[in-house]
């Protein structure tokens, strides 16, 4: 995974969220930055906008920190349709 | 005034399940799910596919081309559910019963085709004007409206909107009414038609609804299906039901409300527990009189294993000896009017003795682990029942129902 997609993954994540970027690093989890369940699918719907890609259900339930968001992230965008991302038309 | 013995003397639904209250009973003590690919509209732009509509029902049936026009398809529902109700009571209405009697319902999201066609009209086609209709058609009291004008009843007539709870929060206070004089008869009940593009767009960016199928308490749950429907019932005291010889269905005993003030989506267990403390307390019973609850039972990761905690926690020991069902598996989530379709599959299995099945259940979760009566429904002559609605927002409502044994 590049260091440019980590930091636009965390920037999205701090902007959605509303927390100081410097707060977010590749180790957060969401517990630690007061993220639940409802921010979390905030969290996905600003990453679809920022990357123009659908994002499905599966495999993003579990996600619990910015790793797992980033690795996620990494293999939908690398496996395109086959990962289960669908370019946005 | 001394409260009175309220009891169910009318039933009536519309749903995914069948035409009438007895198509929808039929098909819960089959276990039979009415869910499938939604086909009112175009599901090409949508992720999950599949839904609980009301296939059999027709509208040119029950309206004139006319009464259409003015009528959402949610209180469509409403009204034909409160006709089959009504000619199931056999109520014979007089100006003064109709002057004391109520009309209580719940609706979560209103008009929403009507909506959307007008957003679409006017965002997407650019043209200058909407349905005149369109804000009759929206409101969320259009239902209760227009029994009234149907029954005649021009009593206290409205609207509940708690979300998933709505239902449940209508049929308490219609029961509150009645049980306490303010009324004479109430009917009562909720509907929804919530299959319209822009509002399952909603449901599909929250994450929560199943790519297959509703499988409450199931390890392999994948969250809810979205249902649409209508149900109502009619409430009368006892004693004026006994004395015009109406078949009684059963008794509505006790209803009680919380909020969990604590977040907008996340469940709570003390919430819950305390709505179901407040049901039984209302209605003087001990944990020990309920053999069932119909559950909320959304399916979804969170709502299953909370509202088992809060069985546990409302009813301690006795809740590892009841048996609990979500008839969600069959009729899905139908929002505003899942407690009243819930409230009328809980008032026929305490009728019937047979207590419906959770349909869809594969693997036991060792979170959800009270007897949830998997696929097969199963005879049961229990004395009271419970209906749980647990809804967004962290509103919580909770009715107890009692099996006449007249």
């Amino acid at each position: 995974m590049s260091d440019d997609l980590i930091q636009r993954i965390i920037t999205c994540i701090a902007d959605s969220q509303k927390i100081p970027r410097e707060k977010v690093t590749l180790d957060s989890s969401f517990e630690e930055l007061g993220i639940d369940s409802l921010d979390g699918v905030n969290i996905l719907f600003a990453l679809e906008n920022e990357f123009n890609i659908n994002i499905p259900d599966e495999g993003v339930q579990g996600i619990r920190g910015v790793r797992q968001m980033v690795e996620a992230l990494d293999k939908l965008l690398s496996g395109g349709a086959d990962a289960g991302a669908v370019a946005q038309s | 005034m001394a409260r009175r013995r309220v009891v169910i003397t009318g039933i009536g639904v519309v749903s995914a399940l069948g035409r009438d209250a007895r198509e929808f009973w039929q098909a819960l003590v089959e276990g039979r799910p009415g869910i499938g690919p939604i086909t009112l509209i175009d599901m090409s732009p949508m992720r999950f596919q599949n839904g609980a509509q009301a296939r059999s029902f027709n509208p040119a049936e029950h309206f004139q081309q006319k009464e259409m026009d003015f009528l959402d398809r949610f209180a469509q529902f409403a009204v034909v559910a409160a006709r089959e109700a009504v000619r199931d009571s056999g109520i014979e209405w007089t100006s003064e019963l109709r002057e004391r009697s109520a009309i209580v319902t719940g609706s979560c999201v209103g008009g929403k085709s009507s909506e959307d066609e007008g957003f679409q009209n006017l965002y997407l086609l650019h043209k200058p004007r909407v349905n005149p209709l369109t804000i009759a058609r929206t409101m969320a009291n259009a239902g209760a409206s227009c029994i009234s004008m149907e029954t005649g009843i021009c009593g206290p007539t409205y609207t509940i909107s708690t979300a998933c709870s709505s239902a449940n929060h209508a049929l308490g206070q219609a029961f509150w009414m009645v049980r306490d004089g303010m009324v004479e008869l109430a009917v009562t009940g909720g509907s929804e038609a919530p299959f319209s593009l822009g509002h399952l767009k909603a449901w599909e960016a929250m994450r929560v609804v199943a790519p297959d199928t509703c499988r409450p308490f199931s390890k392999d749950r994948r969250g809810m299906i979205l249902g649409e429907g209508g149900a109502m019932l009619v409430l009368e005291p006892l004693e004026a039901a006994q004395a015009r010889g109406a078949r009684i269905h059963a008794e509505i005993v006790g209803f009680g409300m919380s909020s969990d003030a604590h977040h907008l989506t996340q469940p709570s267990v003390e919430g819950p527990a305390r709505a179901i403390r407040a049901a039984l307390a209302d209605g003087g019973l001990a944990p020990e009189q309920i053999g069932y609850i119909n559950a909320h039972g959304t399916a979804t990761l969170a709502n299953d294993p909370t509202e088992v905690a809060a069985i546990r926690a409302a009813l301690g020991a006795h809740a590892e000896r009841l048996a609990i069902s979500s008839t969600k598996s069959m009729h899905g989530h139908a929002l505003g009017a899942a407690g009243a379709i819930e409230g009328v599959a809980t008032a026929l299995a305490l009728r019937e003795g047979v207590l419906p099945p959770t349909a869809n259940f594969t693997t036991p979760d060792p979170l959800c682990d009270l007897d949830v009566v998997p696929n097969q429904a199963r005879r049961g002559e229990v004395e009271c029942a419970l209906s749980n609605s647990f809804a967004f927002g962290g509103l919580n409502a909770v009715l107890a129902f009692r099996r006449w044994e007249g």
